[in-house]
């Protein structure tokens, strides 16, 4: 059987030699010969119809070599969408946007024409003299106004705003309103700003005449899903159209998206027959590059005198912004995540997705769960303070036991199967975190800092997550002449060291060092089908497909040696680099002899049976998610004259079954919580009345800091999953989903005195101080 | 660029400085950043930019030994000053600094979009600060922004770096 020596540890990154030194080699380090520089021509206006585009004067700029707008796209490609990535049939408007806006722009940022130039300087120049004809419309800027009957079209051959309408629904939820003892109402307001990745987007690519094929290079989570968009937008044979993802500077999710400057850039390679590369800045990131947003919650929860849930109901609004490039998974993912970790007997959520006049949402890190889960807890905290009981307590008496696995909650989930929590033990998560934290007498400590003048607060935040979605991931795993073991998958890493996870699983399958790995990835050219690295699904989906088809090679070797030696497949082992008869002085031959043999050395005749090449592919095809859960507890301090937050302690309970690499599960919680405080307590995209940005720099938009990162205190279960031959689940996105429902929590408790709720986040300096001198006043007030 | 007419935004200069100690002349257009300059000039393309306006410091590079954002900074102030990016801190058969090392050793990264960057104001920081407090560290750090880690690991790498004793006669 194969050994388990790499898996479970914390084995040292693969990846990280390169990129200390400097020699990663990201999008905008690719220097190819001759290769031209593009810059976009972008709306200023949230929402406008344009006529002519004066391109002349750009054009006899110096260095520019062309200048397109959507009249000079080839007749295939006009008035064309970009390829809808996940269709819906509750989607009632299903418009994404093309190469270069034709006639009317949708949000500030939007392109209308393309500029290229023997270097970036020189575009940008030219960019400045491109004049267009703009007529400004007016234009939604959130998505509550988009609903309402005056709104103004989003796009003007619209009737409405609706985007979308959907309901989840399971039980009896208007009779268990009707029979509770006590329904709580409350609306939340929550708003996630965008992913931002440290290296923005870039595409660069290059036409191929004799092959008439295009190679495009692109810094995507999703090279499949470019291929699969470039394929549909230019017509093309899918083995005309390779698309390779170099190093990723950070994806988040905003990065899983098919983006207009992925078509233009190769059309302009084909066009002018030369290399052309495009690399956004951080301005058109901030404008152009897909956020979340804004969602508005109207709840209400049925309880009995002793706090247990009998029915969940409510109303859903999700800001898609002006085009749907990811469908509407985003609020149905929220809407199957909100009842969590909890025995919800009957639920209902409406939920009505609007366009607004502002860049599209999709998916980031959480994906419409940290929204979800920051109702959910809210919800749970305010059933504590009306029925006076303790906000731990409430959830203990709602949890789903451990024994009740698998659990089957009643909705379908967005992979088209039922939502059935695989395993988990959600009270003893909540029972560690909060003995971590030193739950039982933090309200001694709590009296004990009021007496000092200082206001502390504890914060719970539980959830589960929905991860290593389908379909599949792929992998093969080839044993080269050279001995050395080459993994090819679909997996396309922006730093979670895919490389060195799927190494440890080959390694452990094969018996050999990590060392002796190579894995080439992200890459169409190597692995035709794909899915991508979203819905922390790789290490499910790439990680077993990995272990299967190493299992397969590691077969194949046994028979291979079985056949030469003339023994039983149980006398052989396979150890460093060799398959050996078993006992002293045994015969052996290596993998390399093996892997020359089998790939067509003359003389050489393959046993019966056995097909060329030391190699095997393998795709695992989950049958549906598999859920990860997790329990987090915050500390924080609060000022109530300024405002500001100081987060004391974090405790994160971490549940994402077996894991391969401690150390690298660790930072992907870490850096996940990190991210969360962003969205708890400082990352809000602003835009004003006419939906204009105004938040487009890193000095406007906050970022959380080094000093606003606690160590978080980590504390991993293991609940194996039966659904993947590992017995693993994602673990990508789950340090950041609680995060914001603990922290503002642990605000809200901290300011207890001044009796201040908080119903939306992120929270920031200015909200506290408002609300707590708004509770002042009160109190004076006879 | 090609030979053809130049705009009056395309002045040029001619320059000479060191980069990681090798010697260096060029001209170079007046509105080029130090940024640009050591990318797309000099190929060290170890040197990232993740903003252009001087918040997230990925850019960040020694000059004179004092660590700049070679986004905001022009190429013609370097001339004749020392420059030293990330490409410089590995010896030259490969072998990683101190700090690189731990940084791996702790996962002091993820991506490594952001890492060149830090690594060069964390070198910089520790020259200057032999023995700092926890938050001093994290204040240094706070002007480079990492989406990635949490900055967990970064803090864990430095210390390691100042808990463990620099070899003899060896850099950090």
């Amino acid at each position: 059987m194969p050994g388990k020596v790499f898996v479970g540890q914390s084995v040292q990154r693969l990846e990280d030699p390169d990129l200390l030194r400097g020699r990663g080699q990201f999008l905008d380090d690719l220097a190819l010969p001759g290769m031209l520089e593009a810059a976009f021509v972008r709306s200023p206006f949230a929402h406008a119809s344009f006529g002519r585009i004066d391109t002349a004067a750009a054009a006899a700029m110096p260095g520019v070599v062309a200048v397109l707008t959507a009249a000079d796209l080839p007749a295939e490609m006009r008035e064309k969408r970009i390829l809808l990535q996940v269709p819906h049939p509750a989607i009632t408007y299903p418009v994404t946007q093309m190469p270069l806006a034709s006639h009317e722009v949708c949000f500030v940022g939007e392109a209308v024409a393309m500029v290229i130039a023997d270097s970036r300087h020189r575009a940008e120049d030219a960019a400045e003299q491109v004049i267009v004809d703009w007529r400004p419309l007016p234009a939604v800027a959130h998505c509550l106004e988009a609903l309402k009957p005056s709104a103004a079209p989003v796009h003007s051959a619209m009737k409405d705003n609706l985007a979308g309408r959907f309901t989840l629904a399971f039980g009896e939820v208007d009779a268990a309103f009707a029979a509770a003892p006590h329904v709580f109402s409350a609306r939340y307001d929550t708003h996630r700003g965008t992913g931002h990745p440290m290296e923005c987007r870039g595409v660069a690519a290059v036409y191929d005449v004799v092959g008439a094929g295009l190679r495009v290079w692109t810094s995507t989570q999703t090279p499949h899903n470019t291929q699969r968009g470039l394929v549909d937008m230019f017509d093309m044979a899918e083995d005309k159209v390779r698309v390779i993802t170099p190093d990723v500077g950070g994806g988040f999710g905003p990065k899983n998206q098919v983006y207009p400057e992925e078509m233009m850039v190769p059309l302009a390679a084909k066009l002018l027959g030369r290399p052309v590369k495009w690399v956004e800045d951080r301005r058109e990131h901030f404008l152009t590059t897909t956020q979340e947003r804004d969602q508005v919650w109207e709840v209400s929860v049925a309880v009995d005198e002793n706090g247990r849930i009998l029915g969940l109901k409510g109303h859903l609004v999700h800001d898609a912004g002006a085009y749907l490039p990811w469908g509407i998974i985003m609020p149905y993912i929220s809407a199957s995540t909100l009842p969590g970790p909890y025995r919800v007997p009957s639920y209902r959520l409406e939920v009505s997705v609007a366009f607004t006049n502002m860049v599209a949402t999709t998916p980031m890190r959480g994906a419409g769960r940290p929204q979800a889960v920051f109702v959910m807890e809210r919800l749970v905290d305010l059933i504590a303070r009306e029925l006076a009981l303790d906000p731990a307590a409430v959830r203990n008496r709602n949890f789903i036991a451990a024994a009740d696995m698998p659990y089957s909650m009643g909705l379908t989930y967005r992979d088209g199967a039922p939502v059935i929590y695989d395993s988990g033990d959600y009270p003893e998560a909540q029972r560690r975190a909060l003995a971590g934290a030193g739950y039982d007498d933090f309200k001694a400590r709590q009296a004990a800092a009021l007496a000092e003048g200082r206001y502390i607060g504890i914060g719970i935040g539980n959830y589960v997550e929905g991860t290593g979605l389908g379909p599949f991931e792929g992998a093969t795993v080839r044993i080269l002449s050279n001995g050395r073991v080459a993994i090819y998958t679909g997996a396309t890493p922006a730093g979670q060291a895919h490389r060195t996870i799927l190494a440890q699983i080959c390694a452990d399958q094969l018996g050999i060092d990590v060392a002796a790995v190579d894995v080439v990835l992200g890459d169409t050219g190597v692995m035709p089908r794909g899915a991508g690295t979203f819905a922390s699904r790789i290490t499910v989906n790439a990680g077993s497909s990995v272990q299967i088809a190493a299992g397969q090679v590691r077969e194949k070797i046994l028979a291979l040696a079985a056949a030469k030696f003339g023994v039983a497949e149980s006398d052989l082992e396979l150890a460093d680099g060799l398959v050996r008869i078993t006992g002293a002085q045994g015969d052996s031959i290596s993998f390399a002899e093996l892997a020359k043999m089998t790939s067509g050395m003359p003389g050489y005749v393959l046993p019966q049976g056995v097909v060329p090449d030391l190699e095997a592919s393998g795709y695992f095809t989950p049958a549906q998610a598999t859920y990860s859960n997790g329990s987090h507890v915050a500390v924080v301090e609060v000022d109530p004259e300024t405002g500001m937050v100081t987060i004391d302690d974090y405790v994160v309970v971490h549940d994402c079954g077996n894991v391969i690499n401690p150390k690298l599960v660790d930072g992907q919680v870490q850096g996940g919580v990190v991210h969360g405080i962003g969205n708890a307590l400082l990352e809000r995209m602003v835009y004003d009345a006419d939906a204009n940005p105004l938040t487009t720099t890193f000095a406007d938009y906050l970022m959380p800091t080094a000093e606003w990162a606690p160590k978080c205190r980590i504390i991993h279960m293991e609940s194996p999953t039966p659904l993947n031959p590992l017995g693993v689940k994602g673990a990508g996105e789950g340090g950041t989903i609680p995060v914001p429902a603990a922290i503002v929590a642990a605000v809200e408790n901290a300011l207890a005195p001044f009796a201040v709720r908080l119903d939306s986040c992120p929270v920031t300096p200015q909200m506290i101080v408002e609300k707590v001198q708004a509770a002042r006043q009160q109190e004076s007030t006879p | 660029m090609s030979d053809a007419e130049m705009s009056d935004a395309e002045m040029t200069r001619e320059i000479a400085f060191t980069v990681n100690g090798q010697p260096a002349a060029l001209a170079v257009e007046e509105r080029f950043s130090l940024a640009d300059m050591l990318r797309h000039r000099l190929g060290l393309t170890g040197t990232h930019l993740g903003c252009e306006h001087g918040v997230c410091g990925a850019c960040t590079v020694m000059v004179d030994g004092h660590a700049v954002r070679a986004c905001l900074m022009l190429a013609v102030q370097v001339d004749g000053a020392a420059v030293t990016t990330v490409e410089g801190l590995a010896d030259d058969d490969g072998r990683l600094s101190r700090l690189q090392q731990a940084f791996s050793d702790h996962h002091g990264l993820q991506c490594g979009f952001c890492t060149p960057g830090i690594l060069m104001t964390l070198t910089e920081f520790l020259a200057d600060h032999p023995a700092p407090a926890e938050d001093q560290l994290r204040e240094a750090l706070s002007g480079n922004i990492c989406r990635c880690t949490g900055y967990q690991g970064i803090v864990d790498a430095v210390m390691d770096v100042l808990a463990s004793p620099p070899p003899a006669g060896g850099a950090r």
